[in-house]
């Protein structure tokens, strides 16, 4: 029986951490991820959450809060944006290469100079080469189901990768609406307690970790954690699947793909401006262009396979970047094209940048990306969608 | 209560009641005469195998040597630079929300670790009284990159990036930790071993946060051969140059080892110090002058403190 | 038989993690066990843990002994002299 509540998504993460019972809260605060941390606070100060707050004194240190944490042995969280997760990118890095289960919030925000507050995907996206899985959400409702799953992934014998989660400033973080938040034994059922092993530091089979390896040795560490990318692929589906049968709800695995069995045409974005991508495409529909939407939900490990089967057959993809790689474009459509490259016959490809900066990307947007997808015949730079051409 | 009251049996420590088993096993690929070796050889007697070791980057990582090898026999936790402190506070809060309670997180950090790029994240978890031990072996340099100035380098003194002399003084860290007001702050000396001993076991009875300034001198980076480590080490509390002292709960008492110092005229002469090392050999007078004026500034700092008795009663 | 590697890199405590360290010495301590007074200063100040305690004097095990002569500086008696080697 669903249980509503009206809420942020960035309380819909702090819930989803609370219900799979973290032991260990590091956090810096930062706009807009502060209520995710004030949240989780309030819970441990009313006792409704047996977990250790270390208030630390930068980003930096949370996340290696998290990992001494992780190391010993503790359920951990941290949540972070923009700024904040690029001081901690030292220690991400650290994370990833260390193999050590734990979950990130990251509330996506935009990088300065100039200072800014709102939406964009630049800083999650920055983190790719971190060894993260990397999932981002569209909803409410799928950031607090997303922070349970991810526990069940990281934690995996088979995985033991970080994980991150992304939000939308603002849009997915600040706006409430109603989540149904599990009951806590339903939680319990699905995700097993604790499994982050404590044995890295135990003082009865005292080991080291992480010291100096010279090149014979090095190199093999990384396969390993290719390979765990490569099997949290399928674990992501099977752990999606998992909780459709323990919540009645799922979110497409790796590829949330939306009218898209007859689709000619695809918008292919992550985040929360793939739901204007489902209006658009409703829209669009009605006037007789059958497109679809493939929404990106992890980003790493990068579902190439799903993308290639989901849009191999189309006639144009329109990739809608809230991001830029300065000097590449979007680095959402660089890597989709990677991905279809091989393809016998691979869809006609159009980048387009948007809402960087937080600028609204509105319905009308993307149904203007998808007709300009629908006549343009060369891949050429991506487009910029609603540039002010006239400030410039 | 200090002083042993009439009827109180004082268990004074002797070298013979260290525990003849090795946390930190030989054969590791540490400098001959190596300090830190020496210091966490020493360190691992006196809190035993209930220790979880936290090294950030430095000559401590080093001396572990390379996978799959390690000359740790307690867990170690390799960790970035600047990490060590907000790591090591985490490790800390692991333990305590798994109920283990009889397992002492230390610290071992070079001076850079702790004076520069560490510096933010250890008053970070000092202010938040972090249930840590933590000790800065100062070998007054960043060693492991080959001797380049940190910090904590005294001034006059020559470094690869100070090839002239170091012209500013020395960071003054253990004071920067008492004004943090923790539960224990101290200096130690390797030439006194058992002193040190003593204040790691205080330190490991202590709830909160614990700072260990260790001496470390560096036969490489200070230009003296490899015997002398322990003698340098010596020279720099007879001549008054490192001051032994602790700060317990607030509470300032200088050490055994400094205590016959106090008086000026019992200090050795300071050229017998910065003679032994290579590091001053082109000491300027000026510089000599200020490492003299600085000296005096810690004894008279000294003398206050014992007049004050209680530095800090809140936290 | 090759070490396989773990997930997680790891390292078990092992003597000798320098190598054959031995081999960096130029000069080897001595003990005349008549001079030694077993007040085991050596004991505490080798940084190789190479001076073993011993019944009534303590012993010196060469396998990682560095040459370092800091057991010889610190002797009280000045029992430990240094030998080159070869």
């Amino acid at each position: 029986m669903p249980k509503y509540k009206v809420m942020s998504g960035n309380y819909a993460i702090a819930y989803g951490a609370a219900l799979s019972r973290v032991e260990l809260v590091s956090a810096y605060p930062i706009t807009p991820q502060t209520s995710v941390v004030e949240k989780l606070s309030e819970l441990v100060d009313t006792d409704r959450l047996r977990a250790k707050l270390v208030r630390v004194e930068s980003e930096h240190s949370a996340l290696a809060a998290c990992i001494g944490g992780a190391s010993a042995g503790a359920r951990c969280f941290t949540a972070t944006s923009s700024h904040g997760l690029l001081f901690m990118n030292e220690m991400v890095f650290w994370a990833g290469y260390a193999r050590l289960p734990m979950v990130m919030a990251v509330i996506t925000r935009s990088i300065g100079p100039p200072w800014g507050i709102w939406s964009e995907h630049t800083d999650i996206l920055a983190q790719r080469d971190t060894g993260w899985i990397t999932l981002m959400v569209q909803t409410n409702q799928e950031a607090l189901d997303s922070v349970i799953q991810a526990y069940m992934i990281a934690e995996d014998p088979d995985i033991l990768l970080p994980t991150m989660i992304g939000l939308d400033a603002f849009i997915v973080s600040h706006t409430a609406v109603p989540v149904d938040v599990p009951e806590q034994e339903a939680v319990d059922s699905f995700l097993p307690k604790n499994r982050v092993p404590g044995f890295l530091l135990d003082t009865d089979e005292p080991k080291t970790m992480g010291n100096l390896t010279y090149p014979e040795w090095n190199m093999e560490f990384r396969y390993l954690a290719e390979e765990a990318m490569k099997k949290a692929e399928s674990k992501i589906v099977e752990v999606d699947r998992k909780f459709q049968k323990a919540f009645g709800r799922s979110y497409g695995g790796l590829v949330e793909l939306y009218r898209m069995e007859d689709a000619k045409y695809a918008v292919v974005a992550a985040g929360a401006h793939a739901g204007e991508a489902m209006e658009a495409v409703d829209q669009l529909r009605s006037q007789g262009i059958d497109a679809g939407v493939a929404r990106i939900r992890v980003l790493r490990p990068f579902p190439k396979d799903a993308l290639r089967s989901a849009l191999g057959n189309l006639k144009g993809v329109a990739v809608i970047d809230r991001d830029i790689s300065l000097g590449l474009g979007g680095i959402i459509r660089a890597e989709l094209t990677s991905a279809l490259y091989g393809l016998k016959r691979p869809p006609h490809v159009k980048g387009f940048i948007a809402g960087l900066g937080g600028r609204d990307i509105t319905v009308e947007d993307v149904k203007n990306a998808i007709l300009v997808t629908t006549r343009s015949v060369e891949e050429g730079q991506d487009e910029w969608i609603d540039l002010r051409e006239e400030i410039l | 209560m200090d002083r042993p009251q009439g009827g109180d049996i004082v268990m004074v420590l002797k070298i013979k009641d260290l525990p003849n088993e090795e946390y930190w096993l030989g054969g590791n690929p540490s400098c001959h005469g190596c300090p830190a070796s020496i210091g966490l050889r020493i360190a691992l007697k006196a809190l035993g195998p209930k220790t979880i070791m936290v090294v950030p980057a430095g000559c401590a990582t080093i001396i572990q040597g390379a996978f799959p090898k390690t000359s740790a026999r307690v867990p170690l936790l390799n960790i970035a630079f600047a990490a060590a402190s907000s790591s090591a506070s985490g490790v800390a809060a692991a333990l305590e929300q798994r109920g283990i309670k009889d397992v002492s997180v230390l610290v071992w950090a070079g001076d850079g670790a702790t004076s520069d790029i560490g510096m933010a994240s250890l008053s970070g978890a000092a202010e938040r009284n972090a249930n840590i031990i933590y000790v800065c072996y100062d070998n007054e340099a960043y060693m492991n990159t080959g001797i380049q100035r940190s910090s904590s380098t005294p001034i006059g003194a020559w470094t690869t990036t100070t090839v002239t002399g170091k012209m500013e003084g020395k960071k003054d860290l253990p004071s920067i930790m008492m004004m943090h007001h923790v539960p224990y702050v101290a200096t130690a000396s390797l030439a006194f071993p058992l002193d040190f001993v003593e204040k790691l076991r205080k330190a490991a009875r202590i709830q909160g946060f614990k700072y260990i300034h260790l001496q470390a001198p560096c036969p490489p980076g200070w230009k003296f051969s490899s015997e002398k480590t322990i003698e340098v080490g010596r020279l720099a509390v007879q001549t008054g140059s490192w001051i032994v002292y602790e700060v317990e709960d607030g509470v300032y008492r200088l050490s055994t080892p400094s205590l016959p110092f106090v008086n000026k005229d019992r200090r050795k002469p300071i050229e017998l110090y910065l003679r032994a090392q290579g590091r001053f050999a082109k000491m300027t007078e000026d510089e000599r002058g200020r490492f003299m004026a600085a000296i005096e500034e810690n004894w008279t700092a000294v003398a206050n403190n014992q007049k004050t008795g209680r530095i800090f009663s809140s936290r | 038989m090759t070490l396989k590697i773990k997930a997680v890199p790891f390292s078990t405590p092992t003597l000798g993690s320098g190598g054959d360290t031995s081999s960096w010495r130029t000069e080897r301590p001595v003990l005349d066990e008549a001079k030694c007074i077993n007040c085991l200063f050596c004991w505490m100040y080798c940084p190789e843990g190479s001076i073993l305690r011993g019944e009534k004097v303590v012993y010196i095990d060469y396998q990682y002994c560095k040459g370092c002569g800091i057991c010889m500086n610190e002797c009280p008696p000045k029992a430990i002299t240094m030998v080159k080697e070869g």
